[in-house]
């Protein structure tokens, strides 16, 4: 058996390979719930205005705070400026330097600009942020976030909130390949075993949050997800056997009836 | 006089105090970041901040997200 490896980012130790999203839930209620059950030790938020006619957005209202690592996104954020600017207003929110950078100006499938993403992560490490980059698929660019000093490449599985699990799974293969950060694969996870896939394929973390959220029963899901990336690491331990591109036979190969000797 | 709130304009007592202005929106402290005048503050200089007529704010807060 291999044994346990931690996962660590920037100095901080997770027993949970799964890290949850905290939006589109029907209820804070059933949010909170959810990333309960899902066993995590990190959810995602994202900071946006408040509505002066109507400040009492609740969507966080039920979450235990001191119970998670946050870790505040800059999403809408359509190049570096704004990223930067929604990174410090993070910190000022909440007293963390931990940042997901998201830079996505392009509307229809969501997809991070890795020149801008670049930009900004370079100005966040100088800055002090823990930086958790959404990439693309992209080795290279993968490579580059990492050498700028980026805690972890988060790298998506296919667009966001699109379910359709390892769409990416070649370029991810390169990624973790090459990996000198841990590897979260984030975006487009839609079910429990593209999450164990992704961890089978050597990611070190899965980020999963419409899947859950959009379930007929979050709370069941989020425990599915738990189940999937329990098994996944379990697997990794037990150490998975060789493929072959033949058959090999799991019945003795003599004996057979009818057989003249 | 007026304040420009998030991009709305906004009438209010020449005077108040930022942490009265969040007050009477309902956002006093916890997890709210404020932008004023294009420089952000931290929580505790909040009561510091005495408001002045076309003062441009940002403020936010977290709300669930991916």
């Amino acid at each position: 058996m291999k044994a346990p490896v931690d996962l660590v980012i920037a100095g901080q130790i997770f027993t949970s390979r799964l890290f949850v999203g905290t939006g589109k839930f029907a209820s804070p209620e059933v949010m909170a719930k959810a990333v309960e059950a899902s066993g995590t030790e990190l959810v995602t938020v994202a900071l946006r205005r408040v509505d002066v006619h109507a400040p009492d957005d609740r969507t966080l209202s039920a979450l235990d705070f001191s119970r998670y690592r946050l870790l505040p996104n800059t999403s809408g954020a359509r190049d570096a400026d704004e990223a930067v600017r929604i990174a410090k207003l993070s910190r000022a929110a909440c007293k963390t330097n931990w940042v997901k950078l998201e830079v996505t100006p392009d509307p229809n499938y969501l997809l991070p600009d890795p020149v801008e993403t670049l930009r900004a992560a370079e100005q966040l490490v100088k800055l002090g942020f823990v930086v958790l980059p959404y990439i693309n698929a992209d080795p290279v660019v993968a490579k580059r976030l990492a050498e700028v000093g980026c805690a972890t490449v988060m790298p998506l599985a296919a667009p966001i909130g699109s379910n359709r699990g390892l769409q990416t799974r070649d370029q991810l293969r390169i990624i973790i390949e090459q990996a000198t950060v841990p590897v979260v694969v984030d975006a487009g996870l839609g079910m429990p075993s593209h999450a164990a896939e992704a961890l089978e394929l050597g990611a070190d973390a899965v980020l999963v949050n419409t899947a859950i959220a959009i379930a007929h029963d979050p709370v069941r899901m989020a425990l599915a997800f738990k189940a999937a990336v329990q098994a996944a690491e379990l697997a990794r331990q037990a150490g998975a056997g060789d493929q072959s591109a033949y058959a090999r036979a799991s019945s003795p190969l003599t004996g057979f009836l009818g057989v003249e000797a | 006089m007026q304040i420009l709130v998030n991009g709305d304009s906004v009438e209010v007592a020449s005077g108040l105090s930022l942490l009265a202005l969040l007050e009477r929106i309902g956002k006093p402290s916890a997890h709210v970041a404020v932008e004023y005048n294009g420089d952000i503050l931290e929580r505790d200089g909040f009561a510091a901040v005495t408001l002045r007529e076309n003062d441009r704010l940002e403020i936010v807060h977290f709300v669930g997200g991916g």
